[in-house]
């Protein structure tokens, strides 16, 4: 078995609020059935990664949480529910737009909008219709340090964001999401693209977004699932195999499909 | 070793020699091409711009280019050749009665003034009938690509669209008249020819804006939606600026097309012979219901006309050449705005 280090015991205190209950979610692509009954929750201002081999849901699982799903055709949720805060997401009467400023997404491939660094982090203010100047500057600059941009770019803020580097990129589109407020960030393997420097940033920041964020992550580097998470959700096939703390999911799995995975047996 | 030093030098194998036939086939085929090419615009580029150009000051034919279109006079007094255009020639008709006499005046329809208001028709319908059909085929482009959710339905409507591709232009001509002139009752006008070939070339402008649409990157649709904008945001922000110079592009073919089309036009917007100008109109609204001379019409009216000598001659390939120009001038400027905005949305 391969050492992994695991971040220090985060506090799994019983009274942490779930802010997000997944409750036996089925979700079908067309005729094809990506999740079966899932059941999770995920607790406030905690890092919650989810881990498993190529295909195995946890992507589809962590854009059910933002309903990005609704735009592909034929996908949906086909039984179950996703609370957040208490609300069931799928119920007609909310609204996916208001829903998706509540919970922010930062995708796999970094997608900076061929704008300024200055537009992109206020694009999501603007489309809500905010123009004064004043607010926008002081948003852009708490974002970007936020996401430990800020004395990096503080001097270009208005280049192209595409001639930003890769590992940069990056956290500006997670600067670009708390830019907006939210109070959830999903992460769709973030640092897949970036090299182990511009990686560690990330996960530093990720620690540092903790503090006032709750963190879902979906990651194929279980290094940084172990680094980063408080909670780790394994995934095969369409189910979940095993939902522990970090440390135990890494240290001493309950389920031997988890055990052989997390120590690089198949996946 | 020594077999292999011996198959490398260099010989002619059959497929060696097949290989070089078909790499002169090749070579040739495409030399045909720039050939006949070269020929049809140096020949109206040389003949043509004699008649356009001048070797003094202003350099220009200048009544050619600002007048409108005469009757050619010609005949011969005192033994001198003498051609005129109509007006010139019944002022001197006045004050000659006499001499003109018994002398035979041979007449050229449209062979003398210039071309003016013919430019200005074509320019107009080209303007109008390409913004007509940019929005109604980005619009649809756009619904087509990001809204519509592909179904048997969907799969029909594109193939219509294809379809109307590959239909005649005289087609579109007897439609325009049907529908716009008679049906509708616009008259042949402005507003009938530019409906028309708007139709005629929505199909290219809805195929290539759709392209144009899909090369946008995904990310940037989701990127936009993630932040909690609506889907029309997404568009109108992050999508179609990305897609403007590909959809610019289509209208740069569709100009083309436009500006060259007789058919259609014949019988929905084309007169043979008008003297007001466009703008010489009692009220705006008129503008939208007058008919107008253009250039295409114009070459097929001239060329059509019997006989044919030098005079008429000068008018064709004049008439021709400026053609081409204003074609390529309108094309020009749809290819710099193309230019200016890639620089501006580089992704």
């Amino acid at each position: 078995m391969r050492a992994i280090s695991v971040a220090p015991a985060a506090p799994v205190d019983a009274a942490v609020r779930a802010i997000i209950e997944i409750d036996d979610i089925d979700f079908h692509y067309g005729p094809a059935r990506a999740l079966h009954d899932i059941t999770l929750n995920i607790k406030e201002r905690q890092v919650t990664a989810f881990i498993g081999p190529s295909g195995c849901g946890k992507s589809t699982l962590l854009r059910c949480l933002n309903r990005m799903n609704d735009l592909i055709d034929g996908a949906r949720v086909t039984a179950g529910q996703i609370r957040i805060d208490g609300v069931n997401i799928y119920d007609p009467r909310v609204d996916a737009i208001e829903l998706r400023k509540r919970v922010g997404m930062v995708f796999q491939k970094s997608n900076p909008f061929p704008k300024s660094i200055y537009d992109n982090i206020t694009y999501g203010l603007r489309i809500q219709g905010e123009k004064n100047k004043g607010r926008l500057d002081e948003v852009v600059e708490r974002s970007l340090r936020g996401a430990a941009l800020w004395d990096e770019v503080k001097d270009r803020l208005h280049e192209s964001a595409l001639g930003m580097s890769g590992g940069q990129q990056q956290r500006l589109c997670i600067a670009r999401a708390i830019a907006v407020e939210p109070e959830i960030i999903l992460m769709d393997e973030p640092c897949s693209a970036l090299d182990p420097i511009a990686t560690a940033k990330v996960e530093e920041l990720i620690h540092e977004l903790k503090k006032q964020f709750t963190i879902v992550i979906v990651t194929h580097n279980m290094q940084q699932a172990a680094r980063c998470s408080d909670r780790t959700a394994f995934f095969y096939l369409g189910k979940l195999i095993e939902f522990a703390d970090t440390r135990t999911i890494f240290m001493n799995p309950a389920n031997p499909q988890t055990e052989a995975y997390v120590s690089g047996r198949f996946g | 070793m020594s077999t292999t030093a011996a198959a490398i030098f260099n010989r002619p194998t059959p497929a060696k020699r097949a290989e070089t036939v078909v790499f002169w086939l090749l070579r040739l085929a495409t030399y045909f091409v720039l050939f006949c090419a070269a020929f049809i615009f140096i020949d109206i580029g040389w003949k043509g711009g004699s008649v356009v150009f001048r070797t003094q000051a202003p350099f220009l034919n200048v009544p050619f280019l600002t007048e409108a279109p005469e009757t050619l006079n010609v005949f011969t007094l005192d033994g001198q050749p003498r051609t005129m255009g109509d007006r010139a020639f019944r002022a001197f008709k006045a004050t000659h009665e006499a001499e003109l006499k018994g002398v035979r005046i041979e007449t050229y329809v449209y062979s003398a003034g210039g071309i003016f208001p013919n430019i200005v028709g074509t320019v107009l319908l080209v303007a109008g009938s390409v913004l007509i059909a940019l929005v109604l085929g980005v619009l649809s482009a756009i619904y087509l690509s990001e809204y519509a959710t592909d179904g048997p339905f969907i799969r029909f409507l594109r193939l219509a669209i294809i379809n109307l591709a590959g239909v005649p232009s005289i087609v579109f001509g007897l439609f325009g008249f049907g529908l716009f002139v008679i049906a509708l009752d616009f008259g042949v006008s402005l507003l009938a020819g530019w409906l028309t070939m708007a139709f005629m070339v929505l199909p290219i402008i809805i195929t290539a804006s759709e392209e144009a649409l899909k090369a946008v990157p995904r990310g940037y649709r989701e990127g936009s939606l993630a932040l909690g904008a609506t889907k029309f945001q997404a568009i109108t922000t992050n999508v179609l600026p990305y897609a403007l110079p590909g959809i610019l592009t289509s209208s740069v073919l569709s100009i083309a097309r436009v500006a060259g089309e007789t058919a259609p036009i014949m019988f929905t917007a084309a007169f043979v012979v008008r003297d007001e100008l466009p703008w010489q109109v009692a009220k705006w609204t008129d503008f939208f219901f007058q008919g107008v001379m253009a250039l295409p019409y114009h070459i097929y009216v001239v060329a059509s006309k019997i006989p044919q000598n030098e005079y008429t001659r000068d008018v064709q390939y004049g008439t021709a050449f400026v053609f081409l120009f204003t074609v390529a001038a309108i094309a020009m400027t749809a290819v710099i705005l193309r230019q200016r905005l890639r620089k501006r949305y580089k992704w």
